[in-house]
Order: C-alpha cells, then structure tokens, then sequence
C-alpha cells in the first residue's frame, strides 16, 4: 500500500515529462542550447561576446535554412538528401549569370527557379510515382552534384554583385548586437513557415499527412497536393540558402557543402523533430541548427581538436534521438 | 551443326564482353611492354572534375598525341575513391596498357592492384602524390610538397621582417600526407614546430571554402592579435580571408597559401592573400606520358621521385626569397579560364 503511493506519483511525473517533450519538442535543444552557452562563456573569456554571438548566428544561418526546408519534409515523413546539392547549384547559377552581366534580381530568380524545379521534380516523383523520397533525393543529390561540378567546370566563381552579396554584406545594430540582413530574412522565413504550421489548416495538414498519410486521406486532406506544396516550399527554402550562402561567401565554389544535407537533418533532428515524421517544429531546429554553431565556436575557442567536435555532434544527435523515442514509448 | 557452332559463337561473344575481353586484349596485355614499339598510356586521376586534374589530364592527353601514343583516361568518383582506381587499374591493365600514370587518392589503398599490374610488366608512375613506401611504383613524378610549404613559410617569415609569429593555420584533411607534408614544410619555412607558442590555433576545414571560413572566425574570436596566418590551399585561403576581412585584419596580417590554381593567382594579384606556392601538373603528366614512351622504345624504366617544383608567385617580392609575379602565374597556372 505505502509502496504504491510512493512509487506512483514518480511514474506519474515521468510520464509527464514525456508528454511535455511531445507537447513542446523545442524545450530539449533549447536547454542544450543554454547549457552550452553557459558552459563556454564560463569556461572561455571571448565567447560570451555580442559579436561573437552575432558571428554564430550568421554560422548557422546557411544550414539553418537548409534545415528549414529539411524540417517541412521530415515533418510529412519524407528526407532531402539534395537539398545541399541543389543550393550548390543555384549559387553557381547565380554567379555565372551575375559574372555574364545578368541584373542581380534575375540571377537571383534564376537560383532560386532552379531548386523550386528540383522541388516539383521529387514532389512529383514522390506523389505520381510513389517513389520513397530516400531513394529520389539521393538520386537527385548525385545528378546535382553532378551538374554542380560540369557548370563550374571545377572552378569557382567570385560574386561582385551588391544584391547578390546584400544578405551578408549589410548589417544594423539592435541593442548592440551586429545583426545581418541574412539574420533578418532567417529569422522572417522561420517565423512564417512557424505561422503557417501553427496557425493555418496547410499546417495541419502536414502533420495529419506525417502522422498517418491514409487516415489523413480518408479526412478528406489531399495528401499529394499537401506533400506536392511541402517540397516546394522547402525548394524555396534551398533557393535562398543560396543567397544566404552568397552572402556568407561571395564566392559560388562546387566543393562547398559537401556535408551540407547531413548538416541539416542533423539541426532537424537535434530540434526534436521526429525522422518518423508528423512530429516537431521549426523553433527547435532553429535551436539544433544553433546547438552545432555553439559547440563548433566553443569547442575552437577552447582550442578542441576538430575530430573531438565531430565526436561531440554525433553523441549529441544520439541522444536527442533517444530523447525521441523515449518520449514517444511513454506516449504509447 | 551449323546452329550448335552459333550459338558458340555468341556464348564466345557474350563471354567476351562480359569479362571486359576486348579485341585490343591481343595487341595489349602482357605482351605489348617496354621496348615492344608503341605505348598504350592510363591515367587514373582522383576525380575527374577537380581543375587540377582536369589541366593533368589534358596535359597527358596532348602529349600522348603528339609522341603517336595511345591514351586513356579513367578516375575515381570522388577524392578518397581507393575503390574505383582498383578498378580503374584492373581496367588499364585489362586492356593492355604498357603503362599507367595514376594519382593515388590515399598512399596506401591501390596498392595491391598497383603490384599486380606491375608484375604483369607494366611500367607504373605515381603522379602528385607519392605512395607509401615510395619503391611501391617505378618512379614518382610529383610537387615536392614539403618544400612547397617550406617555399610558403619561408616567404611569410620573411615578410614579417624580423617580428615574431603569432600564426594562425588552416589546415586541410587531417592525416593526408599532403595535409602533413605542407603543414610541415611551412613550419620549419618559419622556424617553428607544432607545439611553439607562436602558434595562436589551427582548424581543420577538409578543403572547403566555407568550413575555413567558420574555423577562422571562431579562431578570431580567441585572439585577433596575429601577423600571419597558413592556408593548405587557395579555396581554403578564401575562407580564410573572407572572416579576416570582416573583422578588418587583411592589413596586419600576411597569409600564405599553396596550388597554383588561376584562381588562386588571381587572388594573390587582388590582395586576398600575399602570395601563393604554385604547383605544376602539367609538367608532371608530361613528363609521365615521355617516360611511358621511352619505356616503349626501349624498355628503360624511371626511378625514385623526380620533383616537378614549386614556384613563390607574390606581386610583393621580398629578399632572399625567389619569387614570380602574378603576371607569370598567370601565363604559367592551371585550371580555368586565363
């Protein structure tokens, strides 16, 4: 009897923990997050330094973008493994048009017609075909990489053009902190694609279609069109990392980002985003996408050999992972 | 009778095709070595898309043509691709090249098929990258890579005029024997070894303009009191400079890369970095594709390593320190267009 009354309510608060994870999966990288900012602003005398802080952002702000998209797939259950590939291959149009004497504006457009295509292609294939998206995007990811490589020629291209550049170049102060305009049009994309998830029926759709396509089906929701929408929003998403990478680098180099699709599913599934889909929100992989700048910088500062960083990032994927699943097991 | 005998002849055929076994199998193979007349030249590169390889490759191409060699081209799929030169190797030989040029994507990992091809009487010549032990192939045609790194060491010491280092290195696949090499000839160049207080951090940014980009910002944010910085190559040299430039450093700082590229040289004549180490790939397939030659002529086969050289190319010449302006890296540097 008293053994009962002792050993429940501690099930009772686990349990409820779980649920909280499941309620707001952004709470688990966010205390990361804080964790490691604390750690490293104790630990070394540069990192806590509003530049500094500033510099991390912009860090993350390519794969972070990337990772925007990247979260729309995951979320109906689907993976970009060309989402990378494909940003490649818009900032190399993107030069090459500006380089030609193209109006920045249009070379832009051009770049970012470009991996809305790659968009409609692997929705289509996905929706007409009912081909796994694992096995499009990586066949995607190698003609990109492909395609990326014959455009340059195996050279990089320098970018001189302002707007092209605008994203990384021009920056304002807000209480102090150095902010880009590539922050600003981050942080724009995140909070619409937060609204349009949270606030709207589209939004509710892509997590019916995660969570389970036939059902979603059978209530009526147009799963193809729904899934269609996602990989083109998401190629929206990759066209602008293009600028954002632009903007970081003005130079469009094939050799880039080589990593760059692992990259995002990692800030995805560090944000607590499920890989099973119908499950997550773009606030945490904002954060995921930050933890790995954090720790990057931190991890430098503190003079940590390159390998220990990766051996860092992978344990700490690891576990967000098994955050995942225990808090799906104490679900069911 | 007549039908039995077809259907050999299209077992034969099929056979034939499927094992690779090829009408030029009678010309070639074993029988066609050194001193037998004509050569029958293979490259396998790392990649075939990468401008370095590409300048190698067309290199050996027009040479072959011009010396009435025959000559194929074949490369892994990617940097690190041990597999695809076996293959490509197994290929080459299966074919009936006398000899083969290769660029081994790691110094150890074609090893095996490199002996195999050489004990069927191949010539065998490493281009760019030697293997290791060296005596692995016939001869090795390739940058000296210690002392290209030495060059660049030499010429940032030399340009800080007597005051002390403090070094930041961007450095580029840990472990490759190029990465090794360099980053060690640059260290003796500047009179200091790893572990010297001079030394204010290093990153390791695998090649990638971007990730050495990130790498020296974080590096920046532990101290921006530094006079010189190493780069292993120029993308990662642009990297490099684009973090320096946004923190305003580019004018107190001396930086150094090595490659060659005419990107590269660009850059050293547009002030992203003071100079560059350049390489010379062409000269090394050049010299491969005349040595697969006199092989056939007359069966001599190279040896040991012949250093195809390193030039300092730099618009701000220094003392002491041998040099070329961009003008001639331009005229003299692979890849792109000039």
């Amino acid at each position: 009897m008293t053994t009962a009354t002792v050993t429940r309510p501690s099930t009772k608060e686990r349990e409820s923990l779980g649920e909280f994870l499941l309620r707001a999966p952004a709470v688990g990288p966010a205390l990361a997050l804080i964790v490691a900012i604390v750690v490293f602003s104790l630990s070394t005398d540069t990192f806590f330094d509003l530049d500094n802080l500033s510099t991390v952002v912009q860090q993350s702000l390519v794969v972070g973008t990337l990772a925007l998209g990247q979260t729309l797939v995951i979320l109906i259950a689907g993976i970009d493994l060309s989402n990378a590939s494909s940003m490649v291959v818009a900032t190399l149009i993107m030069a090459k048009l500006a380089a030609a004497g193209t109006n920045g504006f249009v070379a832009l457009l051009a770049g970012v017609a470009l991996t809305i295509i790659v968009g409609i292609f692997i929705g289509g294939l996905a929706t007409r075909i009912k081909l796994p998206a694992f096995i499009i995007t990586l066949g995607t990811f190698t003609m990109l990489t492909a395609v990326s490589k014959l455009i340059a020629g195996g050279q990089a291209v320098p970018v001189t053009d302002g707007l092209l550049q605008w994203l990384g170049t021009k920056r304002y102060l807000f209480g102090g902190i150095p902010i880009t305009y590539g922050m600003t049009l981050a942080l724009l994309m995140y909070l619409g694609v937060w609204y349009a998830l949270t606030k709207t029926a589209w939004g509710k759709h892509v997590y019916a279609v995660g969570n389970a396509p036939e059902s979603a089906r059978l209530s009526g929701i147009k799963v193809n069109r729904t899934v269609l929408s996602v990989y083109i929003v998401a190629g929206l998403a990759f066209g602008l990392a293009a600028w954002q990478a632009l903007g970081r680098t003005p130079n469009a180099d094939p050799n880039q980002f080589q990593l760059g699709n692992l990259d995002s599913i990692t800030a995805v599934v560090l944000g607590g985003t499920s890989l099973f889909g119908g499950r997550g929100s773009v606030l945490g992989t904002l954060m995921g996408a930050l933890v790995v700048a954090v720790l990057r910088s931190g991890l430098t500062q503190m003079n940590v050999d390159g390998n220990y960083q990766d051996l860092a990032t992978g344990a700490l994927l690891i576990a967000a992972v098994v955050v995942d699943r225990i808090a799906r097991r104490q679900q069911s | 009778m007549r039908q039995r005998s077809l259907t050999a002849l299209a077992l034969a055929a099929v056979l034939a095709t499927t094992t690779g076994c090829t009408v030029e199998r009678h010309w070639g193979g074993n029988t066609n070595t050194g001193g037998s007349g004509k050569a029958k030249v293979g490259l396998v590169t790392k990649t075939d898309t990468n401008p370095y390889f590409v300048a190698l490759r067309d290199s050996a191409r027009a040479t072959a043509q011009a010396n009435g060699a025959d000559f194929s081209a074949l490369a892994g799929q990617f940097d690190g691709d041990n597999d695809g030169q076996v293959r490509a190797i197994e290929n080459l030989v299966q074919q009936g090249a006398n000899t083969i040029l290769i660029t081994p994507s790691s110094s150890t990992g074609v090893l095996k098929a490199i002996k195999d091809a050489r004990d069927a009487g191949i010539l065998v010549i490493a281009l760019d990258t030697a293997t290791e032990p060296p005596d692995a192939v016939d001869a090795t045609f390739a940058t000296d890579n210690f002392a290209a790194g030495q060059q660049q060491g030499a010429y940032v010491k030399a340009a800080l005029k007597g005051a002390p280092p403090k070094l930041l290195m961007v450095d580029g696949t840990a472990g490759s024997s190029v990465d090794t090499q360099r980053h060690g000839g640059f260290l003796k160049g500047i009179g200091l070894t790893d572990g010297s207080p001079e030394i204010k951090g290093h990153t390791a940014a695998n090649g990638d303009q971007s990730l050495a980009q990130q790498g020296m910002e974080n590096l920046l944010q532990r101290t921006t009191d530094i006079n010189a910085v190493y780069s292993m190559n120029e993308p990662m040299g642009r990297g490099a400079n684009a973090a320096l430039k946004a923190r305003g450093l580019t004018n107190q700082i001396v930086m150094g890369s090595i490659d060659g590229g005419c990107e590269g040289v660009q850059n050293v004549k547009d002030g992203l970095y003071a100079a560059t180490v350049m390489q010379f790939p062409k000269k090394m397939a050049e010299q491969g594709v005349l040595a697969a030659v006199e092989y056939a002529k007359t069966g001599k086969k190279p040896t040991g390593f012949v250093n195809t050289g390193s030039a300092v190319i730099t618009d701000k010449p220094l003392p002491g320190v041998e040099s070329h302006d961009t003008a001639w890296g331009l005229q003299n540097c692979w890849g792109g267009t000039k």
